[in-house]
């Protein structure tokens, strides 16, 4: 039955083909600027440099999900439904890098 | 039945069934719960990565001088520095980089054939599937030759903690520093890859079904949008692990 319907093809979507194509940009510009910290920041501001890590690491994760993976423009309570859970993920590198500097200080 | 009893109703109602609270089909919110579920796994695994890696002392002097050792855990620059076709030149996290930036690319690719799937354009849906599968099989191509190289070793070897001389790596021992580092590396890269593999399956299987026509006769391109999901989150995680693994 339905293949006697003429499938009705839409013309492309240039906004959201613009949008997928700068956020791909974005992405492309913070891994670059990833290089840069790990080759000009020196060794000895490790924790520095941590930190601006994983900033960025959160900032593709957020372009990521919200855009590719659409989550952003998705329902309220399925966004939440998504995220609050990885609180727990939170949760656990907290207790597990105690115990990490627990076992260092007790072994060596 | 009048349309404001049904309005008044759906209100009431909106968790009570018959409805789609979310407004997302069955199959895709199951997607999202087990890309959550699959989330906690890959954080157990990168944060028990923290928890080892910080549990033995780090390399304190100048990354030139840097020689592998059993003593602390080795700087990832030095461990990941080699290219295919170019032995021996000194490339820190150059390859990790191309290969990051092809997961991200075949990450594009699929969106642009969920657009194209939301359009029922079914050449475009084959055009872009085919070229996420071709990124999803460079990717595993690349982590093939990055684990040959890992598990084959440096020239040099290192010297392990009874005395004797070992080259590059396997569950147990490494030349490249603890006995965990290779470990992990293997667990992680090896879980993620495994995801890629997986991914590229399914990628395969809703792209014969798209060049079959079936999608096209169900009416609809959900498939892609569902299996676009678990390619982005496995993009996702390669993010996670290129930081985590190769960056700190």
């Amino acid at each position: 039955m339905q293949r006697n319907t003429p499938i009705n093809v839409k013309p492309i979507n240039k906004n959201k083909v613009k949008l997928f194509l700068q956020v791909t940009l974005y992405l492309f510009i913070i891994t670059v600027f990833e290089f840069a910290i790990a080759f000009t920041v020196p060794h000895e501001y490790k924790w520095v440099r941590i930190f601006i890590f994983i900033a960025l690491t959160i900032v593709k994760a957020y372009y990521i999900m919200s855009e590719f993976m659409h989550l952003g423009h998705e329902r309220g309570s399925l966004k939440m439904s998504v995220l609050l859970p990885l609180l727990f993920v939170v949760f656990l590198l907290f207790i597990l890098l105690f115990q990490a500097d627990a076992i260092y200080q007790a072994v060596y | 039945m009048s349309s404001t009893t049904i309005d008044i109703k759906e209100k009431e109602n909106l968790w009570g069934g018959g409805v789609s609270p979310m407004k997302a089909s069955y199959g895709k919110l199951m997607m999202w719960f087990f890309l959550l579920s699959d989330a906690f796994t890959f954080s157990a695994l990168l944060i028990t990565y923290g928890l080892i890696r910080f549990s033995h002392p780090s390399y304190e002097g100048a990354i030139d001088d840097f020689v592998f050792s059993q003593d602390y855990w080795p700087v990832p620059e030095v461990v990941f520095e080699a290219v295919p076709f170019l032995h021996g030149v000194h490339l820190p996290l150059i390859f990790v980089g191309f290969m990051t930036f092809v997961l991200i690319l075949s990450s594009v690719t699929m969106v642009l054939a969920v657009e194209a799937g939301e359009r029922m354009d079914r050449k475009g849906v084959e055009k872009w599937m085919l070229w996420t599968l071709l990124g999803g099989i460079a990717f595993l191509s690349c982590q093939a030759w990055e684990w040959s190289h890992f598990i084959t070793g440096t020239e040099t070897g290192s010297k392990l903690l009874d005395g004797s001389i070992f080259y590059g790596a396997n569950l147990t021992m490494n030349e490249y520093g603890p006995q965990n580092f290779a470990a992990l590396f293997f667990f992680i890269t090896g879980f993620h890859g495994f995801h890629v593999f997986s991914g590229v399956m399914l990628n395969f299987m809703v792209f014969f079904q798209a060049v079959t026509g079936k999608l096209e006769r169900t009416g609809h391109y959900e498939m892609i949008e569902k299996v676009g999901l678990y390619w982005h989150f496995v993009d996702l995680v390669w993010v996670f692990v290129f930081t985590f693994f190769y960056l700190v």
